[in-house]
């Protein structure tokens, strides 16, 4: 039964190599081409002062590495155009006065105006300026008096030291590419079989409903399996993403999670028993809660209530905290032990539904 | 000529029947644009709220408790645990109970008093480095302001940082998010339509009935395209109204600019759809080319991720994507009140996108169909 779906699959050569690229494809794009880094922030300078206390606070701003100073702008007439076509992130006012003010002792101001509507730039940005200004600022209190901060926030980074987002995406991506070959994969090519009738013609064969579900499933499950360690490989090697856990702990999870991920995606097929609308269904049960609700991408604690409770039904998101678990914490079933009894849940209860809903159908 | 337009309101009104007759297109067509404009309107969220916070005071002071409870009360961090074991905090941590670690140690309030500096540790789970840099920027602003507060007898700083955000003061990332949905609706709809309608033609075989008829290859095209043309900008109207009534989102700029820009957008749609569907022979090929070429348009568009921050490469190849183009029209129409005078190059990509890639396309569907 198993060995007929793999000629099948080796007929069926697109198939193949979508099963094959596609993860290849996603990690590339997802794990090279977008990241959350905010760097080379357009900045303008709007200096209204030019003393020398002013170009060195620039020359500050520029030397941090986050800003990419562009326009240097020369009435205040000019902030808004150039804000509204998107030309700078960031415009730094240095108002009149600015070098006087510190010479004799006062507290100087200084205006950060940012482009609001990306909010997570924004706050980043401010975030950064704020910093530098701070240090600066610390600088220049220094020439002359003694003065030591009152307190000083040292801050240190766990598990992913430069903070690249790449390091959090690639982990995230081994539940993704597994959620999409499972539900696509499965429910397209179980879906033909639906369509064409053959399916009905497998039901006369004395093969019993578990040994269907079965079959169908070992290829796929052979597929994600080879697609795990190639999304692995590939992060590591590729994107220097680091892999601190064990291996075997990894595969052994991932091998309850495509189970059941494999038993939904057949469940579905069942369900839609039409190509197009498996994919649709599979896309909206399957596909996108994995990308938007499980943490992937969005944390999920600043999602409203009821969206947080609907996340503790997708499977992925504790998987998630499997994959992000190994490979950055470098964390074992002692601390995974819970997840790894949800992943067995999800197998067992995935493979249940596709045997009740093929028992039904096939009579 | 008149023939001619009857004809193709003919061949419109049948490819609507053909629409409306399967309920569960015409559901994914109306329901699904407006389900997943409510998934991603909520949960494609940036901000940093209520970060779990794991304290370890070993001071155990009324100063440490204060600075604990700045921390707090600040509304970006909650408290997730406290102990006065290390080993607790390295637990919360590794079993994702706490993103932060306050660590305060002994002797913190008495350097404060003697005036030598005080230190605190933040240890932050980089795992999610957003959260983690976004939470960095907010823990290091409220030591600062809570040191200021606590002895205003300091030196003020030399130089204070006052921080406007135009265009969406709250720095909402939803608001943000929301009208770029509509981008991603209207290119997945118009695609996918048009892609799988005209397969399914061929799959069945009535495409060859179609082009035996008296139709010309020109005019099958365009009565293939209008139907989900038009219902593209329904959706359109659906999506907006939602987000306008539903998410609040501020609209400011010009309505009518907003349709041109949507018309111009859907062509190049359309035409990518009915690319797709001269180059796959199944319904389950063109479903697979759909997903291939809406993924990277989606990721490569500035949706979720700045184009600002990406590789120079793919930032040039973001130039070629109408949806790249379509976002920067929508969130300057809606957040900005931008009007054409800052907004014309991307009309004019747009433009140029939309015919150049219809007329590859249809070019290319009526040379296949002349070969048969």
């Amino acid at each position: 039964m198993a060995r007929k779906e793999v000629i099948q699959l080796r007929r069926d050569p697109r198939s193949l190599v979508l099963a094959f690229a596609l993860p290849i494809f996603l990690l590339i794009l997802f794990g090279y081409a977008i990241s959350w880094d905010v760097r080379n922030i357009r900045t303008a300078i709007l200096d209204e002062d030019r003393s020398a206390a002013s170009r060195e606070l620039v020359d500050a701003l520029r030397a941090s590495g986050y800003f990419s100073l562009g326009d240097f702008l020369v009435r205040s007439g000019d902030i808004e155009p150039l804000m509204e076509r998107g030309g700078a992130h960031l415009v730094v006012v240095i108002p009149p006065g600015f070098s006087r003010d510190l010479g004799a002792g006062r507290t100087a101001t200084l205006q950060a105006i940012v482009d609001g509507s990306d909010a997570n730039t924004a706050t980043i940005a401010l975030g950064y300026s704020d910093a530098v200004v701070r240090t600066w600022s610390s600088q220049v209190a220094l020439r002359g008096r003694s003065f030591v901060p009152l307190v000083s926030a040292e801050s240190r980074v766990w598990f992913n030291e430069e903070l690249a987002s790449r390091n959090m995406i690639v982990p995230g991506l081994v539940a993704v590419i597994m959620m999409i070959i499972a539900a696509m994969l499965t429910s397209l090519t179980i879906a033909r079989e639906w369509e064409r009738g053959t399916m009905e013609q497998l039901a006369a064969t004395p093969v019993s409903r578990v040994e269907v579900v079965l079959g169908k499933l070992l290829p796929y499950l052979g597929i994600g399996l080879i697609d795990v360690v190639a999304t692995c490989c590939l992060g590591v090697v590729l994107f220097g993403v680091p892999f601190r856990g064990s291996a075997a702990l990894l595969m052994f999870l991932s091998f309850f999670f495509m189970t059941g991920a494999l038993g939904l995606g057949l469940f579905i097929s069942a369900v839609a028993k039409s190509q197009v609308l498996a994919t649709q269904l599979a896309m909206v049960a399957t596909y996108l809660p994995t990308l938007l609700l499980s943490g992937f991408m969005f944390s999920i604690e600043s999602m409203p209530s009821v969206l947080r409770a609907i996340s503790y039904l997708i499977p992925a998101r504790y998987f998630l905290v499997v994959t992000r678990g190994i490979f950055l914490k470098g964390v074992g079933l002692e601390v995974l032990w819970t997840q790894g009894l949800l992943m067995l849940a999800f197998a067992v209860s995935g493979l249940g539904l596709a045997v009740a809903k093929f028992r039904k159908e096939l009579g | 000529m008149r023939a001619k337009l009857e004809r193709i309101f003919e061949m419109v009104r049948k490819e609507f029947r053909q629409v409306f007759r399967d309920p569960r297109l015409s559901r994914v067509i109306f329901v699904a644009p407006v389900i997943q404009l409510l998934a991603f309107g909520y949960a494609v969220s940036t901000d940093v709220r209520d970060v779990a916070t794991f304290v370890v005071d070993y001071d155990g002071s009324r100063e440490s408790r204060e600075l604990i409870e700045a921390f707090t009360s600040s509304g970006y961090f909650r408290l997730a645990g406290a102990s006065r074991r290390p080993a607790d905090l390295v637990r919360a941590i590794d079993h994702s109970e706490a993103v932060l670690g306050l660590v305060i140690p002994a002797g913190f309030a008495r350097d404060l008093r003697r005036g030598v500096t005080a230190r605190v540790q933040l240890i932050f789970d980089g795992t999610n480095s957003n959260v983690a840099t976004v939470a960095q920027g907010y823990a290091g602003r409220i030591v600062q302001s809570w040191t200021a507060r606590r002895f205003p007898s300091l030196p003020p700083p030399a130089v204070d940082l006052r921080a406007r955000a135009w265009f969406n003061p709250d720095l909402e990332s939803r608001v943000y998010n929301v009208p770029a949905v509509m981008g991603a609706m209207l290119i997945l709809v118009c695609l996918l339509l048009t892609a799988l309608a005209v397969v399914r033609e061929r799959e069945i075989g009535t495409l060859e009935q179609l082009l035996v008829s008296p139709l010309t290859p020109g005019e099958l095209i365009l009565g293939k395209t209008i139907p989900f043309a038009l219902i593209g900008l329904v959706d359109l109207v659906l999506i907006a109204a939602v987000a306008l009534l539903w998410f609040h989102v501020p609209f400011k700029g010009s309505a009518l600019l907003l349709l041109v820009a949507s018309i111009l957008y859907i062509l190049s749609a359309l035409g990518v759809g009915l690319f797709i569907s001269t180059v796959s022979r199944t319904q389950q090929e063109a479903f697979m080319a759909v997903f291939l070429v809406f993924m990277p348009v989606m990721l490569l568009s500035g949706f979720m991720f700045p184009v600002s921050s990406m590789p120079a490469v793919f930032r040039w190849l973001t130039l070629i994507n109408p949806m790249r183009h379509y976002l920067e029209i929508v969130r300057g129409i809606f957040l900005k009140g931008a009007g054409l005078a800052a907004l014309w190059r991307q009309f004019l990509a747009l433009f140029l996108m939309g015919v150049g890639i219809l007329w590859l396309a249809a070019d290319r569907f009526r040379r296949r169909a002349a070969a048969g």
